[in-house]
C-alpha cells in the first residue's frame, strides 16, 4: 500500500467513526441548551437522574440494535419487560429464595425472545408481524400472571439494583453501560457479530457464504428478549412492584427511536451500538430537560417527535455529501 | 402514429465533437468525437470505465459536457446538459437497468409521465389503443394490457424500446441490451434493430460481446482510458484488432492455457449421479477430474445454474448423489458443501455474492472467520489481515486497501474478491457460474489466468458460461445442457480445441443454419 493509499484509508476510517458518532453534537448541544435555559441541568444530581431514566431504554435499545442490524424489528420488548417483571416479582415473594427472582425475570425474557426468533428463523414469517403478535400475546400473559393486579414486594431482596449506587453511579446506569459494552464486544469482536452484519447486509450472500442464517436470527431475537428481561428486572427493583397492564407500555417506540437516532440502517447491515447509546441519551435528555424548563406534558410529546425527525433528516443530509 | 422525418441513409445524423468531461480532478472523457449516420448501427466498445457511459450520459443530457465540445443533430447544435433538449432532438438512451414499474401495465409504462386523460380521469382505453401500433411494430406479441411483472426480461427490454419509439426517437442508444436476454429474444432484438436501420434511425450499440458486434454493426468506435482510440469500418472489424485497441496491448495469449489437459489416468474429484430437482433439472450425471476445467454450456434456462445450486446444497434435490474423492456426500446446505470442499461462485455477485457495506477484508474472510476465531468466538484480526493481504496480492486485486468498502471496487476486482473468499475455504472443487460476467477485457484475462493456475494446482473446476468463445477457450471438456438434461459432451484434443458449432448443435438440438449464415 502506498503512502497516498494509506492516507486515504485513514481518512475513510476517520470519516466512518465520525458517522458513528453522528448524533453526538446534537446530544452536546441539547445538554448545553437545557443548561443555559434552566440553569441547573448540568449538575451531578440531575445528570445522575437522567442516567437512571435512560438506563432501561438503553438496555432495550441495545437488544433492538442487534435485531435492526439484521434488517428485522422487535415490537414486543415492552410486553416482554412487563412479563419478566411480573415473574420476577412473584418469585421474589418466595420465602428464602427471593433472589431467584433475578434469574427468573431474565429467563422469562430469554424464553420470549427465543420464541420470537424460532418463529422468524424457521417459519420464515416477517419479524414485524411475528413481534406485533407477541406484543399483544405476551402483554396478555403478563396480566394473567398476576390475575391482572399489581404485585408488590416492599422487602424486595434485590432492591439494590434499582436504588443504590456504585462509587456514586446508579447501579441501573452501570447495568446499562455494561449492556452496551457487552453488545459492542459481540458485534465488533466476535464471529457472531460479523455474521449479524453479513446477514443484515445481504441475507442471500450470507447463505451462499455458508453462514447459518437461522441461528443468527434466533440469536438476535433471543438477545433482544434477554435484554428486555433485564429491563424488567430493572423496572421491578426500582418500583418494588410490577403491573402486567401498565409496565413497559410503548417502550418499544423509545427503543426503536434510539436505534434510529443512532444511525443504524433500517434495512440492516449498517450501524453501531455507540450510536444507539447516544440516541437513547438524546431521548432521556429531552424528556428530563423539557420537564426542567417547565414544558407541559403535551408539548413534550410534540417536541420529542419533531426532534427525532429533524435529527435523522439532518443526518441523512450530512452523510449524503 | 407520427413517423420520424426520414433522413437519407448515410448522412450524419448525430455528431459529437471534442466532448470532454471532468469530475473534480478526474478527467472522465478527453476530446472524444463520434459521428452516427442515418441508417447505421454504430457500436461503441471499451473496457469498463473507459468512458462509454459518461459519453452516453452527456448525449442524453444527464451530464453537461465541458465547454469546447458540441453536439449536433442534423447539423444543428443542441444545448448540453439539458435532458429535455436531447429528448426533443430525438435522442433516446435505453440503460442497462430497466426503468419500468412492474406493477403497472405495458401501456401505462409506455406513457408514464404523459398519461392520457379525459376530464382529469385516466383514459386507459386510449392509452391501450395508442400503445398497440408501437408494440405491433416490434412484432413480439406483447399486449398493451399485460402487467409488466408478467413479462420476461427480454420482453421488458422490448417494452422499453417501444417506449422510446413513442417519443419519436431517431437516435437510440442501447447499453448492453442482451445481457439478460435468451438466444431467441436476442435474435428478435436484432431483427428489430435491422428494422430501425431500414427506417433511417441511428443506433449506438454498446456491448462487450464480439459476436454481436460482428452480427450488427456497420462501424465500431473504441474508447480507452477516457479517450477516443479509433473507428473501424465493417470490413475491418476483427476480434484481435478490437481487443488490442481496447486494451492497448496485444492479447494473443488471451485464453492461454498453462495447465496440462488431464488424461484418463487423473483421479475423479467430483462425481455427480442422477442429480435432479423434479422441475428444472433431470437426471444429470458427470465426473470432474483433478486439474480439469470442465465447461457447462447451454442456453439461458437450460438448467445450468440450477444444477450448480443443487450440487452446492442451495436448493433441495429430489434425487441423485454427489461424491467427492470417492466418498459419498450428503449435502443439504452451502455450509455442508463448503465443509466438504465444494465452493460455488454465484452468477449474480451483487445480489447473491458480496456484502457491499462491508470491507474487502471482511468479504474475503467471511467464510473462514469461525475457523480462525479464538476462544468464545473472538475474532482473530491479525489472521484476517494476513489472509486479506495475501489474497489481494495473489489475485492482484486493485484496491486502496483491505479496509476499503468492497462496493467501491470495479466489477472485475469485486469478482476477484469473491474468488478469494472461495479460495480461503481451501476447496477441492470450484463451481464458477459466469465468472466474467460484467467484467472488462483486462480483468477477464486475469480471471482466466487465475482459473488456469488453480487447475494446475489440481483443483477440479466447473465453469458455467454463456460466452462461447470463453467457454471454448478455457475448458478442457464441456458438458452441454438442454432442457434440464445433459445433452452431450465435447472434448478438446491436443490438436484441436472444442468447436463452438458442436456446442450450439447440442444446446439447440438442431443444425444451426441461421448461425452459420450470420458468421459466413
Amino acid at each position: 500500500m502506498s503512502g497516498q493509499d494509506q492516507k486515504e484509508a485513514g481518512g475513510r476510517r476517520w470519516r466512518s467513526s465520525l458517522t458513528a458518532l453522528g448524533m453526538l453534537p446534537v446530544l452536546i448541544l441539547l445538554v448545553i441548551g437545557f443548561h443555559l435555559i434552566s440553569g441547573r441541568f448540568i449538575s451531578f444530581g440531575n445528570l445522575s437522574i437522567v442516567m437512571q431514566q435512560a438506563s432501561i431504554n438503553i438496555v432495550l435499545a441495545a437488544g433492538m440494535t442487534f435485531v435492526v442490524l439484521t434488517g428485522g424489528i422487535d415490537l414486543s420488548v415492552g410486553s416482554i419487560l412487563a412479563a419478566a417483571a411480573m415473574v420476577g416479582a412473584i418469585v421474589s415473594l418466595v420465602p428464602d429464595y427471593g433472589m431467584l427472582g433475578i434469574p427468573a425475570a431474565v429467563g422469562v425474557g430469554l424464553l420470549c425472545g427465543l420464541a420470537n426468533g424460532a418463529i422468524i428463523a424457521w417459519l420464515k414469517l416477517p419479524p414485524f408481524i411475528v413481534t406485533l403478535g407477541s406484543l399483544t400475546a405476551i402483554r396478555g400473559l403478563a396480566r394473567l400472571l398476576g390475575n391482572d393486579t399489581t404485585v408488590f414486594n416492599s422487602n424486595l431482596p434485590f432492591a439494590f439494583i434499582g436504588n443504590s449506587t456504585l462509587l456514586g453511579v446508579p447501579v441501573l446506569a452501570v447495568i446499562a453501560f455494561a449492556a452496551i459494552v457487552v453488545s459492542w464486544v459481540i458485534l465488533r469482536r466476535t464471529v457472531l457479530g460479523t455474521w449479524i452484519y453479513a446477514v443484515g447486509g445481504n441475507v442471500e450472500a450470507a447463505r451462499l457464504a455458508g453462514i447459518k442464517v437461522p441461528l443468527v436470527l434466533l440469536f438476535v431475537y433471543a438477545m433482544s428478549g434477554l435484554l428486555s428481561g433485564v429491563g424488567g428486572l430493572m423496572s421491578l427493583s426500582r418500583l418494588y412492584a410490577a403491573n402486567g397492564l401498565q409496565l413497559g407500555q410503548s417502550y418499544e417506540l423509545d427503543a426503536i427511536a434510539a436505534v434510529i437516532l443512532g444511525g443504524t440502517s433500517f434495512v440492516g447491515g449498517v450501524g453501531s451500538i455507540w450510536g444507539t447509546l447516544i440516541g437513547a441519551l438524546i431521548i432521556a435528555v429531552l424528556s428530563n430537560g423539557l420537564i426542567l424548563v417547565g414544558v407541559s406534558d403535551i408539548w413534550q410529546y410534540i417536541i420529542k417527535g419533531l426532534v427525532i425527525i429533524v435529527a435523522v433528516a439532518l443526518d441523512r443530509y450530512r452523510t449524503a455529501r | 402514429m407520427d413517423s420520424p422525418t426520414p433522413t437519407p441513409a448515410g448522412t450524419p445524423l448525430l455528431e459529437m465533437r471534442n466532448i470532454s468531461k471532468t469530475f473534480g480532478a478526474v478527467r472522465a472523457l478527453s476530446e472524444v468525437s463520434l459521428t452516427v449516420r442515418a441508417g447505421e448501427v454504430h457500436a461503441l466498445m471499451g473496457e469498463n470505465g473507459a468512458g462509454k457511459s459518461t459519453l452516453m450520459k452527456i448525449l442524453s443530457g444527464a451530464y453537461r459536457a465541458d465547454p469546447g465540445g458540441e453536439i449536433l443533430v442534423d447539423g444543428r447544435a443542441i444545448p448540453s446538459g439539458d435532458p429535455h433538449a436531447s429528448k426533443a432532438a430525438g435522442i433516446s438512451v435505453i440503460y442497462q437497468e430497466l426503468s419500468l414499474a412492474p406493477n403497472l401495465t405495458v401501456a401505462e409504462n409506455m406513457f408514464l409521465g404523459a398519461e392520457e386523460s379525459r376530464f382529469g380521469l385516466l383514459d386507459r382505453g386510449a392509452a391501450r389503443r395508442r400503445a398497440a401500433p408501437y408494440l405491433d411494430r416490434l412484432g413480439a406479441g406483447i399486449r398493451p394490457e399485460q402487467l409488466v411483472a408478467s413479462l420476461s426480461l427480454g420482453e421488458r427490454q422490448l417494452v422499453e424500446i417501444a417506449r422510446t419509439l413513442t417519443t419519436n426517437a431517431r437516435i437510440i442508444v442501447m447499453d448492453e441490451p442482451t445481457t439478460s436476454l435468451t438466444a431467441r429474444e436476442t435474435n428478435r432484438l436484432f431483427e428489430i434493430i435491422a428494422g430501425f436501420k431500414a427506417q433511417g434511425l441511428g443506433i449506438v450499440y454498446i456491448s462487450h460481446r464480439m459476436e454481436e458486434i460482428y452480427a450488427l454493426s456497420d462501424r465500431v468506435s473504441v474508447l480507452r482510458d477516457s479517450a477516443y482510440i479509433g473507428t473501424l469500418e465493417r470490413d475491418e472489424i476483427s476480434a484481435g484488432r478490437l481487443v488490442s485497441m481496447m486494451v492497448g496491448r496485444d492479447l494473443s495469449s488471451f485464453y492461454k492455457k498453462d495447465h496440462s489437459v488431464p488424461g484418463a489416468g487423473r483421479p475423479v474429484v467430483l462425481s455427480v449421479r442422477g442429480m435432479g430437482d423434479g422441475a428444472k433439472v433431470h437426471d444429470c450425471s458427470f465426473d470432474l477430474h483433478a486439474g480439469e476445467v470442465l465447461g457447462v454450456a447451454g442456453l439461458v434456462g437450460s438448467g445450468r445454474t440450477e444444477l450448480a445450486r443443487l450440487i452446492y446444497g442451495l436448493d433441495p434435490h429430489t434425487g441423485g448423489s454427489v461424491g467427492l474423492d470417492g466418498k459419498a456426500l450428503d449435502i443439504h446446505s452451502p455450509k455442508q458443501a463448503l465443509d466438504a470442499g465444494i465452493a460455488y461462485l454465484t452468477e449474480d455477485r451483487k445480489a447473491l455474492g458480496l456484502f457491499l457495506d462491508m470491507s474487502v477484508g471482511d468479504n474475503v474472510n467471511i467464510g473462514v472467520v469461525d475457523e480462525d476465531a479464538g476462544p468464545g468466538g473472538l475474532l482473530n484480526f491479525a489472521k484476517a489481515r494476513t489472509r486479506a493481504d495475501a489474497a489481494v496480492k495473489a489475485l492482484s486485486i486493485r484496491t486502496a486497501g483491505t479496509r476499503i468498502n468492497v462496493g467501491t471496487l470495479s466489477g472485475g476486482n469485486q469478482q476477484k474478491v469473491l474468488l478469494a473468499r472461495l479460495l480461503e475455504t481451501n476447496p477441492r472443487v470450484l463451481i464458477l457460474d459466469e465468472p466474467t460476467r460484467g467484467v472488462d477485457v483486462g480483468a477477464k484475462s486475469e480471471i482466466y489466468r487465475i482459473i488456469d493456475g488453480l487447475a494446475k494446482r489440481g483443483l477440479g473446476i466447473l465453469v458455467i458460461s454463456s460466452d462461447l468463445p470463453e467457454l471454448v477457450g478455457i475448458s478442457d471438456r464441456a458438458l452441454v445442457m438442454r432442457e434440464g438434461r445433459i445433452a452431450g459432451e465435447v472434448s478438446a484434443t491436443p490438436e484441436a480445441p472444442i468447436r463452438q458449432e458442436d456446442i450450439m448443435t447440442l444446446s439447440t438440438g438442431t443444425i444451426p443454419a441461421e448461425r452459420e449464415r450470420s458468421e459466413a
